[in-house]
């Protein structure tokens, strides 16, 4: 028991902080742009791929590199050449946007990659395990994982805070128009902005990749819990996005190792009562329900607190 | 987004009334005899998909046009009448009650409903941003939810059932397909003008009202949650009837009729046709629905070209088909259309040729760099390209490249000649 409570709280802590690498950049383009990048995890997904296809040509390290910054720039492009045209259209005609970004992405993917799990490996310096806890050997890589989101996290918190740059994002936030008026390029901050925030979604793309599964509806299965994510922690809240990312990530992953059901908690039902929604909701575990989990969540907490965990404003 | 859904005039005139009667009943007579021109099983079911996916896409627009609220999630409301349906004819057929076929929508309409009921007043309490993220989770819920709850939903390969097991409505067993189009037809007549009467109504009129300043009609004194509440009722209600048509046509009801997939193709569907009239939706639908079933035949990543053509119409033509049409209109009325068409016809040879480049582009990636197996030829315009030819990718480029640019040149064209025409328009006095 004690076993299991302390690999799933690292495993949880580790899809948590990977959640916050999306998440961050999906609440600062949120806060700045207004728009809700439904794209988001395409470009997770596009840096996974990205970061597979380098590896086989120059290897993990400079892929590690190289894929986000490729992606990054095709974040840069669309917000340039896609958002800001769309802009005048309203929010919707821009969110509407991302949705078919995202549809064209997966198909793109599709095309080139297929359908079926890449052969994305572990590279080979960091295929050991790094510790054992009680007979479970812990691979070196998801410490490598956890070490570079953290090592992110605190650098992009040293960059907001105390940064020239990260002042002008932060007053960018709440009044764009100041802002301008001060004679800073909103235009371009908010292109880097997008960059910066895709680019980031690429690296958890690159160092997930290995880890979990390569394939084209990776961006399908992530980017609704990622949206969860923010609505949850309260759109456009840095640190609502980093509680929300660690809770769901600690949730889900405790959720999976569970095998208990109300059957095994109360015992079968009569079997004569014969196959019903009674007996489904009676003999499903909670490792099946891990999925709807987080939805559930998010229904919860828009009734109890709509403006989400740390959120301020309400729309 | 902001342009308001078309609100004319009291009809007073008694020709203006036959115009307006004379539309329905030219519709309706259309739907009538359709089959009778086309009668081949093919293009029966491509009518039956169409008119299914008509009642869908108007449903949507109660939302997305008229009350302006982006959904993620509407196929559950579809999926929950589909599954209903099933079960209730699988119910009627075991019970022998005395329901026959044409009532079955009705349950569909009913289960869509009492769902949107429970799951609307969480939804819609705000608009935006906000409820495209509710209906998105509530959409992921119900449709998770459903691979759990087994023995309703029946897993991964859903339930069936035998529609001509119901009793028969005078002498139809509703077994033969064109039975079900009729069925199918006099359904969508009756949502149609269901739908066109809501958005006449006093709470069409509010939602359009909510959908473009809710803060106003507040201060009238109507409460916009209360409003965006009713529409999402409605629309829930008529999304379950196409749902439980669309059980009826296949006779069965599977987890993808709840799915992203499902709400994706709808809000695609609505949105190319145009969320600002009416009318646009049923374009969309039909547009949309006969894309799918002809591009599947053609290439095999048709909903790239979907994807495309939908962040196409989102970035430069955002009114959709039934914008683009209805821009026209005040040209027409003014008889300065024809001042538009040479720079059309000059503009649609480079847009076709960069339509063209961009096909051989995805066709020749698709087909020799990654299925090397499947048949490099590619057939466009009735000119055969051979894309395992070095040629073919010159040809693609060229035009691709060469004809964005030259296009961007027309298109520059064509807005000059837009607004001669619609001088000219003014000036006879019918541009306002």
């Amino acid at each position: 028991m004690l076993e299991l409570i302390v690999i799933s709280t690292l495993n949880g802590v580790l899809f948590g902080m990977l959640l916050f690498l999306l998440s961050s950049g999906l609440t600062i383009i949120f806060s700045m742009l207004g728009v809700l990048n439904f794209a988001h995890a395409s470009f997770y997904m596009l840096g996974a791929f990205f970061g597979f296809q380098l590896t086989r040509w120059i290897g993990f390290w400079p892929a590690l590199i190289i894929a986000p910054l490729l992606v990054g720039a095709i974040g840069m492009a669309v917000e340039r050449y896609g958002l800001r045209n769309t802009h005048k259209h309203g929010h919707v005609a821009e969110l509407l946007l991302t949705f078919g970004l995202a549809y064209i992405i997966e198909e793109i993917v599709q095309l080139i990659w297929g359908k079926g799990p890449m052969d994305y490996r572990v590279p080979a310096i960091l295929d050991f395990p790094a510790f054992t806890i009680f007979s479970t050997n812990y691979p070196a890589y998801k410490m490598f994982m956890l070490l570079i989101s953290v090592a992110i996290f605190i650098g992009l918190l040293v960059v907001l805070k105390r940064t020239r740059v990260g002042l002008i994002v932060q007053a960018a936030l709440t009044h764009p128009h100041m802002v301008g008026h001060l004679g800073h390029n909103v235009g371009q901050v908010f292109m880097l902005v997008f960059g910066v925030g895709t680019a980031l979604a690429a690296i958890a793309g690159v160092i997930a990749g290995p880890a979990l599964v390569t394939q084209s509806d990776m961006a399908m299965l992530l980017g609704p819990i990622l949206f969860v994510v923010v609505v949850v922690g309260g759109l456009g809240s840095l640190s609502g996005a980093f509680i929300a990312s660690l809770l769901i990530g600690l949730v889900q992953t405790f959720a999976v190792s569970m095998n208990g059901s109300l059957a095994s908690l109360f015992g079968p039902l009569d079997p004569s009562i014969g196959p019903s929604l009674l007996t489904d909701v009676w003999n499903v575990t909670i490792a099946q329900i891990a999925p709807i989990i987080p939805y559930l969540l998010l229904v919860l907490i828009l009734i109890v607190r709509p403006m989400g965990l740390m959120g301020t404003r309400e729309t | 987004m902001s342009e308001p859904v078309t609100a004319s005039a009291p009809r007073t005139t008694r020709a203006d009334a036959l115009r307006f009667y004379g539309l329905w009943i030219a519709g309706a007579t259309l739907l009538l005899v359709l089959p009778l021109v086309f009668s081949s099983g093919g293009s029966l079911t491509t009518f039956s998909l169409i008119g299914i996916s008509i009642i869908f896409a108007l449903s949507y627009n109660i939302l997305l046009g008229q009350t302006g609220l982006l959904s993620f999630g509407h196929a559950v409301y579809y999926g929950i009448g589909g599954f209903l349906a099933i079960h209730g004819m699988n119910a009627i057929a075991g019970h022998e009650w005395p329901i026959p076929l044409p009532f079955v929508p009705l349950i569909g309409g009913l289960a869509g409903l009492i769902f949107s009921i429970i799951l609307g007043w969480v939804s819609t309490e705000r608009a935006g941003t906000v409820f495209a993220m509710i209906s998105l989770g509530v959409g992921e819920l119900v449709a998770s939810s459903a691979l759990i709850l087994r023995s309703f939903f029946g897993g991964e390969a859903g339930v069936t059932a035998n529609r001509t097991d119901l009793p028969a409505f005078f002498g139809l067993t509703f077994g033969p397909q064109i039975q079900i189009y009729y069925l199918i037809a006099a359904w969508v007549l009756i949502s149609t003008i269901a739908m066109y009467a809501l958005t006449r109504t006093p709470l069409g009129r509010v939602c359009n009202a909510v959908r473009d300043n809710p803060e106003r009609v507040q201060f009238i004194g109507y409460n916009p949650h209360v409003v965006r509440y009713l529409a999402f009722c409605f629309a829930g209600f008529f999304a379950g009837i196409a749902g439980a048509l669309a059980a009826i046509n296949f006779e069965i009801a599977n987890s993808a009729y709840l799915g992203l997939v499902q709400s994706g193709v709808v809000l695609f569907a609505t949105f190319i046709g145009g969320v600002a009239y009416f009318f646009g939706p049923i374009l969309g639908a039909i547009f949309v629905t006969y894309l799918q079933l002809g591009l599947t035949d053609l290439t095999a990543v048709w909903q790239l070209y979907f994807g495309i053509i939908f962040i196409g119409m989102v970035m430069f033509a955002p009114g959709g088909l039934a914008g683009l049409i209805m821009m026209h209109r005040p040209l027409a009325r003014g008889g300065t259309l024809h001042m538009l068409l040479p720079a059309y016809l000059i503009a649609a040879v480079p847009t076709l040729a960069l339509a063209g480049g961009v096909i051989l582009v995805i066709e020749t990636v698709s087909r020799y760099i990654v299925h090397a197996d499947a048949s490099t030829m590619v057939n466009l315009f009735g000119i055969p390209f051979d894309t395992s030819q070095p040629v073919t990718w010159v040809i693609a480029l060229v035009l691709t490249v060469g004809g964005f640019f030259v296009a961007r040149m027309t298109w520059r064209g064509i807005a000059a000649a837009w607004d001669r025409a619609a001088t000219a328009a003014r000036d006879k006095g019918h541009l306002a």
